[in-house]
């Protein structure tokens, strides 16, 4: 596992265009255009993608984001408060399955 | 926090032949292009001058705090500071030059003891914009330090002041203990005097520079920010804010090396660089003079001890028109100046 999630790996994620050139370009408009000042601030994007970025586990993503928050100004508490939102998310998603495992528990049950 | 200079303290890292190596090798021998070959990539090699507009001078590294992140590596245990006869050699290129801005530096530069001599003789020249960098602590120091204001806006200075953040936390981590209140007591005092408040002519601006291994972020929305939560909280008034990036040299450098961030930072600074910067980068319209009287590119250079390229190195021996034909010395702490929105000591440059 030595390998895996190394820091500096994140340096060379723009090298992914070099094995499939036009896709690799398409994902990075695309992922520009995304952050760019729309309808939400850039600051409320950064925010979200903290979030996601614990809720999908990436390390790679928690480092980009948690350094593009510095960047913007976000306090600590703002970012933690983001992760919990995340965090919260994921429990809810799992807890609400708990109504599947009830529902079933009474339809097996005399 | 450290309480000395990193040469007091006796730090390899604090001798300019080391950081010069350290940013020579590693990263930029195999992975990053050197900055020479970024900018032969937009055929801006070599970096020639503009016209001269700015001229700051360094009156010494002495000052009453030791900041983390100080490229000067100043301190209370500095003690390069300039003297009298130095001064009047810049005096008599003040009276001669074509440049429109005269920047006083340090360290704090009010801790020269010749300092308001030299004020007083340098505003007799007419400079247009006359710039004094003061780390406000300086005026809350010690008594005869309180008069400050009134003697900045007898000479129509132009303040210029670092305030990393508008949190105490954030301040006082990278300035040192009690920093900040001391600079809200400073502000204070010198908008009673009319400095910084809207529509006065006695100018005051505040320097932002991130607080770690980051680059800053758009500096109309930090700008926001401080006038917004400065008021609310202290009701300070200021003019603008300048969002400057850390140069990876001297205590920064250390930091980065001592946190495992250089690699990552160097890389950060590589991929923000901004061709646009270029073409209005500090070194092209500037000269810094260092408190003994030598000649650099910019502030940065002089602390990496890289004089200008010309046989004229020293202000006794200033020519201006010759000066300007040079070539201005680059190394790869000049990424910090073109990532981005490009940085200077007037804030962004793009």
């Amino acid at each position: 596992m030595a390998e895996y999630y190394e820091q500096k790996d994140l340096r060379n994620f723009g090298k992914i265009t070099e094995w499939s050139e036009d896709l690799g370009n398409k994902f990075f408009d695309y992922y520009t255009k995304v952050f760019e000042e729309g309808k939400l601030t850039g600051r409320e994007k950064s925010l979200i993608a903290l979030a996601v970025a614990h809720v999908v586990k990436c390390p790679y993503c928690i480092d980009a984001y948690t350094k593009d928050g510095l960047q913007r100004g976000i306090t600590k508490e703002e970012m933690m408060e983001a992760v919990h939102t995340g965090a919260a998310m994921e429990a809810g998603a799992n807890l609400v399955h708990a109504t599947q495992m009830m529902k079933k528990y009474k339809k097996l049950s005399h | 926090m450290a309480t000395k200079s990193l040469k007091a303290r006796d730090r390899l890292i604090a001798k300019a032949n080391q950081q010069l190596k350290f940013l020579k090798s590693g990263i930029f021998e195999d992975e990053l292009p050197t900055f020479k070959e970024k900018i032969s990539e937009i055929n801006q090699h070599p970096l020639q001058p503009k016209k001269l507009e700015i001229l700051q001078i360094n009156l010494g590294y002495m000052c009453n705090q030791v900041c983390d992140h100080c490229h000067v590596d100043a301190g209370p245990d500095r003690k390069e500071i300039m003297t009298i006869e130095t001064m009047r050699s810049c005096l008599r290129v003040i009276e001669s030059t074509g440049a429109h801005t005269l920047d006083l530096t340090g360290g704090a530069p009010e801790m020269n003891p010749n300092f308001r001599w030299f004020v007083e003789e340098a505003s007799k020249a007419g400079i247009q914009d006359f710039i004094v960098r003061s780390n406000l602590t300086i005026i809350e120091a010690n008594k005869k330090y309180h008069d400050l204001p009134n003697f900045f806006k007898k000479h129509n200075i132009h303040v210029i002041s670092s305030m990393p953040h508008w949190t105490e936390e954030k301040t006082d981590q990278q300035r040192g203990k009690g920093v900040f209140n001391k600079s809200i007591k400073a502000l204070l005092r010198l908008n009673q005097t009319g400095y910084g408040m809207p529509d006065s002519k006695l100018k005051l601006d505040l320097v932002y520079n991130p607080s770690g291994a980051f680059l800053p972020t758009n500096q109309e929305s930090l700008e926001k920010s401080f006038k917004d939560k400065l008021y609310k909280q202290f009701g300070i008034h200021f003019h603008q804010l300048f969002a400057i990036t850390n140069l990876p040299i001297s205590r920064f450098l250390d930091y980065l090396i001592a946190s495992e961030n250089y690699e990552d930072y160097m890389d950060s600074l590589v991929e923000a660089f901004n061709p646009a910067a270029v073409a209005n980068v500090m070194c092209r319209n500037t000269l810094s003079v260092s408190w003994d009287g030598f000649l650099y590119d910019c502030d940065f250079n002089q602390m990496l001890e890289m004089k200008i390229d010309s046989h004229r190195q020293h202000i006794n021996d200033y020519d201006e028109a010759e000066i300007q034909q040079r070539t201005i010395r680059i190394h790869q702490h000049c990424y910090g100046c073109t990532a981005g929105a490009g940085s200077s000591c007037q804030g962004n440059i793009t």
